[in-house]
């Protein structure tokens, strides 16, 4: 009892110790420390969950009974790590290319992310683990009784049972608290993975231990254990060729597929390149772990009593000797292989039960609507612990229902038949892009039921859950469904039957219904992903994709850019590439190409978010989303921009239509006043011309005519000369090239000036002019030559257009809004409404009369007063001409 | 009795020239001095020659020479435009109004005694 006790001991101290790693490597990795955690020995040593307690403490018993057998079981995952770890590495680099989190999700993700599959593929690999998980549970019960046995030989069987449930919930617990510490996206565990690399040194060192004790302790050295060997059974070399084949195939395919493997394998792995040194390390640890094997078989059939379990063999043998120490060590090494398997095969289930099914169930029902949001984490993490304790409580659950005993002997290998079923499956999808959803679907149902129905349901025993009939004449009577003799063909290993038929008719319609089916376009694209993962991967920051499709990219860009761009950019690369045909090869420089076009139509991130769809095969972050969100809401933005600057532009040239329409209109007004000008000069110089040839040629006139026709030269040179005055005048005061000479006077006599310089000659036709003096005391403080000259203007105008019988002009200066006014107002016809619009103008000759004027002189009076800060109007209702000129007050100083 | 023109013109100066000009020459010279009623004077006197000024106060020689020819009493009558504005556009203003000769201001008196002779054959 003692020794059970310190068996006890050391167990809980083992497990402490065990916590104490696993919390050591995740506290360094946690601070970026653990670079050891992260060598290839530890990843090789992570390998060695291969060896279960199955393997520790079976591979004796195996010996002892089958012989040489027991060595299939290490041959098939030599074969892989140093044969096909090619194989390995595209599983790896496609695990970190995906972020694959489970074989379940490789196997999903190949197949155009189907979560049905997924499920499926994680329900086989309960049903394929879950007795596994029994199996060590079992071994470590088993162990625990070998010890008791040893010493209180009274203590049933059934007490020690309790120690199973300890054992698990222990174990539910270790991976509980290290396998769901934080949700790393990359779903690696290093202080679950030191944990089990400890054990893996600790199993190795106990069989080396158990083994060096047996062969020089017992055996008498190598050359005596090797001389008992040749004697033994066990060592006649008896290779049933088709049984030895079938079971290298069966370990090997097994190491590929189990879930714990994959996890280790390809989910926590760091480095690609750690596989190298494990395609021989580990190949290396499978040998060492099998060399003493034989020897302790052979020694402990020897030795043992008859009817001893050779099972336990590594364990009984160091205790029948007295070797307590070396038996407790021993039990450790079989603790270690029991329950790192567990732990690993544990968190690897649960990953795939809680993503697959716990969580889409629990999005479904919360209506999903929480996923984007934070509160999910604390969801997933108590879906992956619910999922954990389900898995070992399951494993439990079927270790105290099957019994134990010998029901779990033949598990280990009809465990590895189920999940070899994944092979063709798992292979096809990374190294046959035609591989398809469906037929992955068909491949495994029929595998899986063929195994269950050949290998599974007869493994409880006959009459259990298959009948003694079924299994001797098939279903109904149906001589060729015999679960053992499909075909009727008989004498077969069942294993072996079991193996050929369920992966051979597996392989078969994964197949056939993968060529039949036609594939989703994500699957085509994750196929080529997968299948091409070297290409893809090898440089993460361009795209390369050999893998695209280029007719996807074609499709995807006639859509942005519009067919006939799209068909000249492909055409025009496929022309840089030299590659006949329309479209070019996908290569990152077209890609890249690609990226850059889309992007100028719809956005940096969506294009990348778009050419990752097709030829990434990336899943759309939410980071990404939020980019595209935000080009959007930018390019909004900037399209408002657009529509104001387009207003802008319509208003600018609907300004330049004026300004055009305005420059046409002033240069029709120019081409006008030319043609004017012309006019007004031509004019008198007819007058002057032909009175002047008249005067040169005629020697009959007399001296009245000569004197009248020198006088009409005269007068019309004088006009000439007048015109020209107006033009210049006219033109300096356009052009604003006046300058104004101000001086201050009395508006009285600006007045006096102007009427006596209009009114010269005092025929009987003069007009009287009619002012109140009085109120023309008025200071001006402004050009009062130019006043005048508007003065006079509208004074001689009256003179000459006021057709009354006796014209007279009224002047009246008054005040009005602080302006000063003066108007001039004549007692004639008036001026026509008609014509008041446009004597301003120039050339504006109104009515019928002719003058000598040129019609300057209103437009140059308008002119003036325009700079000199007035104003000149004409002023309608005053029965006749008027005019008002008026002058800003300022200038207008008061009136003293 | 010589051959009748008529002058339409509103410049006074060179109704006198032209008018000395051809009196002396022998013809027979009426005068005119506004737009309106022009056509009307034409139609009632039938002149064997029109001298027409092209601007004229209330109706532009143009107007007037249009409606000339497109009356059958005066449409035959041989029509020598005087205008002011020496440029191309007004001459074929001119042609087109059905002038028979133009001429542009200022001109020599020499040149307007031979028009006037080459356009009213005697």
């Amino acid at each position: 009892m003692g020794t059970l006790n310190i068996l006890v001991a050391v167990c809980l101290i083992y497990v402490i110790f065990l916590f104490l790693v696993a919390f050591g490597a995740e506290r360094a990795a946690m601070r970026g420390k653990g670079g050891w955690l992260r060598s290839p020995l530890v990843y090789t040593l992570s390998l060695s969950i291969y060896c279960t307690a199955w393997t520790f403490y079976g591979a004796v018993g195996y010996a002892a009974r089958s012989g040489l057998e027991y060595l299939t079981i290490y041959i098939g995952p030599s074969l892989v790590m140093i044969g096909w770890w090619w194989v390995l590495r595209k599983l790896v680099r496609i695990g970190r290319a995906q972020r694959v989190t489970s074989i379940a999700d490789l196997i999903s993700s190949r197949y155009g992310k189907s979560n049905l599959l997924a499920v499926g593929v994680t329900v086989l690999a309960v049903i394929g683990t879950t007795p596994y998980i029994a199996l060590q549970l079992q071994s470590v019960t088993v162990s625990f009784a070998v010890f008791s046995d040893a010493y209180e030989a009274s203590v049933p069987l059934q007490s020690q049972e309790s120690n199973a449930l300890l054992v698990a919930a222990g174990l539910a617990l270790f991976t509980i608290v290290f396998g769901t510490r934080n949700l790393d996206v990359n779903e690696r565990h290093h202080g679950v993975v030191m944990a089990i690399a400890v054990e893996a040194i600790v199993k190795l060192f106990a069989l080396l231990a158990v083994g060096a004790f047996v062969v020089w302790g017992i055996g008498g050295g190598v050359t005596e254990i090797l001389h008992r060997i040749d004697t033994s059974k066990i060592g006649a070399w008896q290779i049933e060729g088709d049984r030895w084949a079938a079971l290298v195939f069966l370990s090997a395919a097994a190491f590929l597929c189990l879930p714990r493997m994959f996890q280790v394998m390809v989910v926590e792995n760091e480095d690609e390149g750690h596989l190298r040194t494990a395609s021989w390390a580990f190949p290396a640890y499978l040998m060492v772990m099998s060399l003493f094997v034989v020897p302790i078989a052979v020694v402990g059939l020897d030795m043992m009593p008859e009817g001893s379990n050779p099972d336990f063999f590594v364990l009984t043998v160091p205790l029948a000797t007295g070797n307590d120490g070396l038996a407790m060590l021993s039990f450790l090494g079989g603790f270690s292989s029991a329950t790192s398997m567990v732990i690993v095969a544990a968190l690897a289930l649960s990953t795939m039960v809680s993503n697959h099914i716990v969580m889409p169930i629990w999005l479904s029902v919360t209506g999903g609507g929480a996923s984007v949001s934070g509160d999910v984490r604390h969801v997933v993490l108590l879906s992956r612990r619910i999922s954990i304790g389900a898995v070992v409580t399951l494993g439990y659950l079927y270790f105290r229902l099957s019994g134990g005993g010998s029901a779990l002997a033949s598990i280990g290998l009809i465990s590895f038949a189920g999940v070899a079923q994944f092979l063709p499956v798992l292979l096809g999808g990374i190294f046959w892009r035609g591989a398809t959803r469906t037929g992955a679907f068909a491949g495994l149902t029929v595998g899986f039921l063929i195994w269950a129905y050949a290998l599974l349901l007869p493994s409880f025993g006959t009459g259990v859950l298959i009948s003694q009939e079924v299994l001797n004449n098939g279903p109904f009577g149906i001589g060729w469904l015999r679960p053992q003799a499909f075909f009727g063909i008989t004498g077969m290993d069942p294993l072996v039957h079991a193996i050929l038929w369920s992966i051979s008719l597996n392989t078969l319609c994964f197949y056939i219904a993968s060529l039949v089916g036609f594939p989703s376009p994500l699957e085509r694209l994750q196929g080529a992903q997968f299948v091409n993962v070297y290409e893809h991967s090898s440089n993460p920051q361009s795209w390369s994709g050999s893998l695209a499709q280029s007719e996807d990219l074609m499709v995807m860009a006639q859509r942005i850019l519009g067919a006939r761009e799209a068909q000249e950019l492909f055409e025009r690369e496929a022309r840089r590439q030299g590659v006949s045909g329309l479209l070019p090869e996908p290569s990152p420089d077209f890609l890249q190409v690609l990226e850059r076009e889309l992007s100028g139509s719809v956005g940096a991130a969506t294009a990348h978010a778009m050419i990752g769809q097709i030829v990434g095969g990336a899943s759309v972050s939410v980071e990404d989303l939020m980019a595209v969100a935000d080009e959007t809401a930018q390019m909004m933005e900037y399209s408002s921009q657009l529509e104001a600057k387009s207003e802008e532009l319509t208003r600018t040239a609907r300004q330049l239509r004026q300004a055009n329409e305005k420059l046409t209109q002033i240069s029709e007004q120019k081409d006008s006043f030319l043609s004017q000008v012309s006019h007004e000069l031509r004019t008198p110089m007819t007058s002057i011309r032909a009175f002047s040839e008249i005067l040169r040629d005629s020697d009959l006139l007399s001296e009245a005519e000569k004197v009248k026709y020198s006088s009409i030269i005269h007068d019309e040179a004088i006009r000439l000369t007048r015109l020209l005055d107006d033009l210049l005048d006219l033109s300096v005061l356009e052009n604003g090239q006046v300058n104004l000479n101000v001086q201050t006077g009395q508006l009285s006599e600006v007045l006096d000036h102007a009427i006596a310089a209009a009114l010269t000659g005092g025929g009987p036709d003069r007009l009287e002019v009619n002012r109140r003096r009085a109120r023309e005391h008025v200071w001006l403080s402004t050009d009062l030559d130019r006043l005048s000259q508007v003065f006079i203007n509208l004074i001689s105008n009256a003179q000459k257009y006021c057709d009354a019988d006796q014209p007279s002009l009224s002047i009246l200066v008054g005040r009005r809004d602080g302006a000063l006014i003066i108007d001039f107002i004549d007692n004639g016809s008036g001026i026509s409404k008609q014509d008041q619009a446009v004597i301003f103008e120039k050339f504006a000759r109104v009515g019928e009369q002719r003058a000598s004027g040129a019609g300057l002189g209103l437009a140059i009076c308008r002119e003036i007063m325009a700079r000199l800060g007035g104003d000149i109007d004409y002023l309608p209702g005053q029965g006749g001409a008027a005019f008002r000129v008026s002058l800003p007050g300022a200038l207008a100083v008061a009136a003293q | 009795m010589g051959k009748s023109v008529l002058l339409i013109e509103d410049e006074p100066n060179i109704i006198e020239a032209i008018s000395f000009i051809l009196s002396r020459d022998g013809w027979t010279v009426a005068t005119h001095s506004n737009g309106h009623d022009a056509v009307g004077v034409v139609e009632s006197t039938l002149p064997d020659l029109i001298i027409l000024d092209v601007m004229l106060p209330g109706k532009s020689g143009y107007e007037i020479l249009r409606e000339i020819r497109e009356l059958h009493e005066t449409q035959g009558i041989p029509v020598l435009m005087l205008t002011a504005r020496g440029q191309v556009k007004d001459r074929e203003m001119a042609e087109r109004a059905g002038a028979s000769r133009f001429m542009t201001k200022p001109f020599s008196n020499a040149e307007v005694l031979e028009a006037v002779r080459e356009l009213v054959v005697r």
